[in-house]
């Protein structure tokens, strides 16, 4: 019985810890986003430094090797929020240190984020383009 | 108790975003990588349709911190670039309005591998 449920048992199991890690990252990001509209500033600002602020955790903990430890168990819940994509960048620039600060931290930092910024940009550029012939 | 109330939504969408990511991780091959070209992707095209406003006025960081709230940042900047420049606004407002993000994970990065040493355990 319980080995007939297990496959269905794992993914309800990856799913909650993913909803409660990712959850979790995304509440201490509210909890800065709030602290900066309480202290004046505006929507943009507060929004960035909430991701400058996070980015800076994941990048500090990926740098102790925990990021990478708990993303193991958290799945996406690591991996969706703006914490995921930093340690996408952070990790392969650490690991590739000994190819060299050219081709190994500035290269492989992209490997990832770049296909990241490549095609948010061109869905931006695009959208852009609609508004600026039809808008 | 307004203050609970909106790390609560924070949480609670935050966290369905994740629970989503994990099914598409689980129950299709689909890489990191492409999952997180989706989820930006996913936020330009729901931004554009005025679908994530809605999310974002409600959820806060829970709509702003997972990927797609990187695409809606692309969308928004775009949409205010080309209201203000016209056609210079289609190649400058994405860029211009994720600026601090992505720059701050390039230095954060360049520095946390000047600092640290591949395999250090804390």
């Amino acid at each position: 019985m319980s080995q007939k449920a297990a496959p269905n048992s794992k993914l309800w199991r990856n799913m909650l810890l993913a909803f409660l890690v990712g959850g979790l990252i995304c509440t201490i990001g509210q909890g800065v986003m709030s602290w900066m509209q309480a202290l004046g500033l505006s929507r943009e600002d507060g929004g960035a430094i909430t991701s400058i602020s996070l980015i800076f955790l994941s990048a500090l903990l990926t740098g102790f090797n925990c990021y990478d430890n708990i993303a193991k168990h958290a799945g996406a819940g690591t991996l969706v929020p703006i914490t995921g994509f930093a340690n996408a960048m952070v990790s392969p620039a650490l690991e590739f240190k000994r190819e060299g600060f050219i081709l190994g931290v500035g290269a492989k930092m992209f490997s990832i984020a770049g296909p990241v910024i490549l095609y948010g940009s061109a869905a931006s550029v695009v959208y852009g383009l609609i508004l600026a012939i039809f808008g | 108790m307004e203050l609970l109330l909106t790390l609560g939504k924070a949480f609670f969408v935050g966290g369905l975003f994740c629970a989503v990511g994990q099914v598409l991780i689980d129950k299709t091959k689909l890489t990191p990588a492409r999952i997180l070209v989706g989820y930006v992707v996913a936020g330009v095209l729901l931004s554009a349709l005025g679908l994530y406003q809605p999310i974002v006025d409600f959820a806060g960081a829970g709509a702003t911190v997972p990927l797609t709230g990187f695409g809606h940042l692309l969308a928004t900047g775009v949409q205010k670039a080309v209201t203000e420049k016209g056609f210079l606004g289609v190649l400058t407002g994405g860029l211009t309005a994720s600026a601090a993000g992505i720059t701050a994970a390039m230095i954060f990065g360049l520095l946390v591998a000047l600092i640290f040493n591949p395999g250090d355990k804390s």
